[in-house]
């Protein structure tokens, strides 16, 4: 028995998010699935679990071909998938959570449904109480319920979708242990992540993806640098490097501790030089977003201090912050940057912040020529909904007043083409000779050693890493990112 | 949260489809359909005095109206302002019974009063939710209770008339305490004057100041609104503190234009009519007038149904409902095309 993908491909626009991908994966057979985020794992997993539709190649499971156009397809074929957050309702006992989602098709017993959960249960060592809330379970337990609901369900085929971001040490040690069980009872099962020890110490075979396209799929174990070449490629071209100016120490960092509801970065201690630009490199969630807020005077940290020309300014407000030259550009430009709704003129009059009446003509005569210097495809009544990512992005730039000290931004050129990457790039650059510090992150490895002086490796919340960029390697970097130290 | 936006066409078509709506309800109990819109129509419109009534109804509503597209537009569900119109009656009502001054001093008085106790209700519900973290409409509804508590408390105790504590009202204010009217209408211009300055005041915050852009940019995103530096907090605040303010006036002109006293109703439910008002007029304050209005004909013309027809005047509050329901129905099959319309663009 196997799963077999055949040639599947899927594209979102313009971005190809699985480009001819074929893998076949045995019976008991623990397979990995490795790449950085947008390598396409996501996007490969929900095809399988049948949440999306590929545009063309088949999947067939022990020779029969699925035609599966939603989840319940997919687990009715035997293919079964463990969310990173464990999708159970909450307010349901264990059983009711077997019972939600059962297709109508099949019959049910309570009395035998209890009998099953605790066999399951056994089976796998597992804690379940199949009249137990499921809000009174861990994570970890919880995912025990989704595995075991699965199995009742009659899966074949497990789909874990980085299942450890989320349980502890000891969690991740039974979870393990279950996964194995399952292979050798036969289950196949695609374990999902980006953590390189994990999927050296369970997965058979892993397949790696890179933009898009599968690069190889070692049998295991094959050693982790393989895994990071073939994860990162290697770096080839020699691109000029950016080299600024270095003044000043602008910016010290004295062991600052920042968190809020979903990250946290800790124990960060750094200076930076007026017209310095640093990257910070990491998997997503590692610390980077929260870092450049607290940079920014967003979110306070809640240890150390931060110095800027010298003087302490830990506590001042995100107010003192903007006046003083500091200012934040997040990732998600229509949801934190601009305000959909508002027209362009609207965007200039707020961020002019002049007087308590609005002079329309003059904010509209401010917008038509921002629009021009900053090459913006839309006119001074567009709405940011109106425009594209790389327009919306050139209307952030636009927004930021003249002369910053300090530019913290997450991604600059994610998803954007490649004329406004390189477009916002030239202007980033421009601030910097202009003395701006500019601190960015970016999953993109070339655009971190290509724009930084400085690169930061974040990894779990903590920097892991600060490297120069004229002396490190794409390796180097990747490495780090994946948590290894060389 | 968003209001109607649509064309003026489809109001007229909504106003259409919801005549269709009663007409077939009319038909079906054998109610003459003609008689009774033009029932309406004469019964609110036909004389003078009647036309003078309904312009009367249509201050406090739209006074209620303009003071909930402050907070809308800010994006917060201010339920509280029916609790708001009654502090503004209260306030004014104190006034009103203790001071005895000439009439141009005591009703600038009974303004000012209405206006700070409106705010002052208002402020509750701020602070409850940028200090307490409870929902504006949770804090509203609770507040609303507890004025109309007040009041009830009020009109049979304290305030009482004197040897009959009933419900039916305190005793009738000094004639210094009313709004001066025209001779031999109810009508009064400074009550109408009032509503026309607070909508010019709503529409000029609202088109000409940082103050209102911050309220809307507020209302349409509050995440980006803080990264431009806006403190939303202070302007949550600031908000429903001059929406009640103005939802006070409200009741100002309630209790001297309208009650000449403190009556356990003196909200008149204008608050919760206010809401469907501005969710026509799709946020939009110059739009109030016109929709309060024609609430307000359907109000005052639905008494002639009950006079010479037999029908119980809450058909005029069906009228209303079936309007906004239809009103909303048009707008959800726009969105709806547009929506697919785009999506056809960009499956292209």
């Amino acid at each position: 028995m196997s799963l077999k993908l055949l040639n599947i491909r899927k594209s979102f626009g313009t971005i190809l998010a699985n480009d001819d991908i074929s893998v076949e994966i045995g019976q008991g057979e623990i397979h990995g699935l490795l790449g950085e985020n947008g390598a396409g794992k996501s996007t490969l997993v929900n095809i399988i679990s049948g949440s999306l539709t590929s545009d063309s190649g088949t999947i067939s499971l022990d020779g029969k071909y699925l035609d599966m156009s939603s989840p319940s397809d997919a687990i009715e074929a035997g293919i079964g998938i463990l969310h990173q957050e464990p999708l159970v309702f909450l307010p349901f006992s264990i059983v009711d959570n077997f019972l939600a989602g059962l297709p109508k098709s099949r019959d049910f017993d309570r009395k035998l449904l209890q009998d099953d959960v605790r066999k399951i249960s056994q089976e796998y060592g597992f804690d379940l109480d199949p009249n137990a809330l499921a809000s009174n379970l861990t994570v970890g337990e919880r995912q025990q319920l989704e595995i075991a609901r699965l199995l009742w369900m009659g899966a074949r085929v497990l789909i874990l979708d980085e299942p450890t971001t989320a349980i502890s040490e000891t969690q991740r040690e039974n979870l393990f242990t279950t996964i194995k069980l399952l292979a050798a009872n036969g289950m196949s099962v695609i374990f999902v992540s980006h953590k390189l020890d994990e999927i050296q110490s369970i997965c058979d075979r892993v397949t790696v993806l890179r933009k898009g396209s599968l690069i190889d799929t070692p049998t295991l174990p094959c050693p982790t640098s393989e895994l990071v070449n073939l994860m990162f490629g290697e770096y080839t071209q020699d691109i000029p490097q950016n080299q600024s100016v270095i003044g000043e120490n602008l910016l010290v960092l004295d062991g600052i501790c920042v968190k809020d509801a979903n990250s946290v970065i800790e124990e960060v201690h750094c200076k930076f030089s007026e017209g310095e630009i640093i990257g910070l490199a990491g998997l997503e969630g590692a610390g980077q977003r929260i870092l450049l807020r607290g940079i920014a005077g967003l979110t306070k940290c809640y240890r150390g201090r931060i110095f800027f020309k010298e003087k302490e300014i830990t506590n001042q407000s995100y107010k003192w912050y903007m006046e003083n030259g500091f200012h934040y550009l997040p990732a998600d430009r229509e949801g934190e940057g601009l305000i959909q709704g508002l027209t362009i003129t609207e965007h200039f009059a707020l961020a002019g912040n002049q007087s308590q009446t609005i002079d329309w003509n003059k904010a509209a005569q401010l917008a038509e020529d921002k629009l021009r210097e900053y090459s913006i495809r839309g006119t001074v009544t567009s709405k940011p909904e109106d425009l594209s990512g790389g327009n919306q992005q050139r209307l952030l730039l636009a927004l930021m007043p003249d002369n910053l000290s300090v530019l913290s931004m997450e991604h600059p050129t994610r998803g954007l083409d490649i004329e406004s990457a390189e477009w916002i790039w030239k202007e980033l650059l421009e601030r910097s000779k202009n003395g701006t510090t500019i601190i960015f992150s970016s999953s993109d490895i070339d655009e971190l050693i290509n724009f930084s002086d400085r690169i930061l490796v974040c990894f779990s919340g903590t920097i892991i890493g600060n490297l120069l960029s004229k002396e490190t390697t794409p390796y180097e970097i990747g490495s780090l990112i994946g948590g290894i130290h060389s | 949260m968003k209001g109607f936006t649509g064309p003026i066409y489809s109001y007229l078509a909504a106003v259409l489809v919801s005549m269709v709506l009663v007409s077939l309800l009319l038909a079906l109990f054998r109610i003459p359909i003609f008689e009774t819109y033009t029932l309406l129509i004469t019964g609110s419109l036909g004389s003078m005095t009647k036309l003078g009534d309904t312009l009367m109804v249509s201050v406090p509503l739209i006074i209620a109206s303009a003071s909930l597209v402050i907070t809308f537009k800010a994006g917060l569900w201010n339920i509280g302002v029916e609790g708001q119109i009654i502090a503004g009656a209260v306030a004014a009502s104190f006034i009103a019974r203790e001071l005895q001054m000439p009439t141009q001093i005591l009703l600038p008085a009974m303004i000012g009063a209405g206006f700070l106790g409106g705010a002052f209700w208002g402020l509750l519900v701020g602070l409850l939710k940028i200090r307490g973290g409870v929902n504006e409409i949770f804090g509203g509804l609770g507040l609303d209770f507890v004025a109309t508590g007040l009041v009830v408390y009020l009109v049979i105790g304290p305030w009482s008339r004197k040897g009959i504590a009933s419900t039916s009202g305190t005793e009738p204010f000094h004639e210094n305490a009313w709004f001066p009217t025209v001779e031999g209408f109810r009508l009064s211009p400074l009550a109408v004057s009032v509503s026309l300055l607070v909508v010019l005041m709503v529409i000029f915050v609202f088109n000409r100041t940082q103050f209102g852009l911050k309220l809307r940019s507020i209302g349409l995103n509050p995440n980006s609104s803080y990264r431009f530096g806006i403190p939303t907090s202070r302007y949550i605040l600031t908000a429903l503190v001059l929406g009640g303010a103005v939802a006070g006036l409200a009741g100002v002109t309630q209790v001297a234009s309208i009650h000449h006293r403190l009556v356990p109703s003196i909200s008149g439910g204008y608050g919760f009519l206010g809401i469907l008002v501005v969710l026509l007029a799709g946020y939009r304050p110059f739009l109030v007038i016109p929709i309060a209005f024609f609430f307000s004909m359907i109000a005052i013309g639905s008494i002639q149904w009950q006079l010479r027809l037999g029908l119980h005047s809450s058909l005029g509050g069906v009228f209303q409902g079936t309007l906004v329901l239809s009103v909303v129905l048009i707008s959800a099959m726009r969105l709806l095309r547009q929506r697919r319309e785009k999506h056809v663009k960009t499956e292209e």
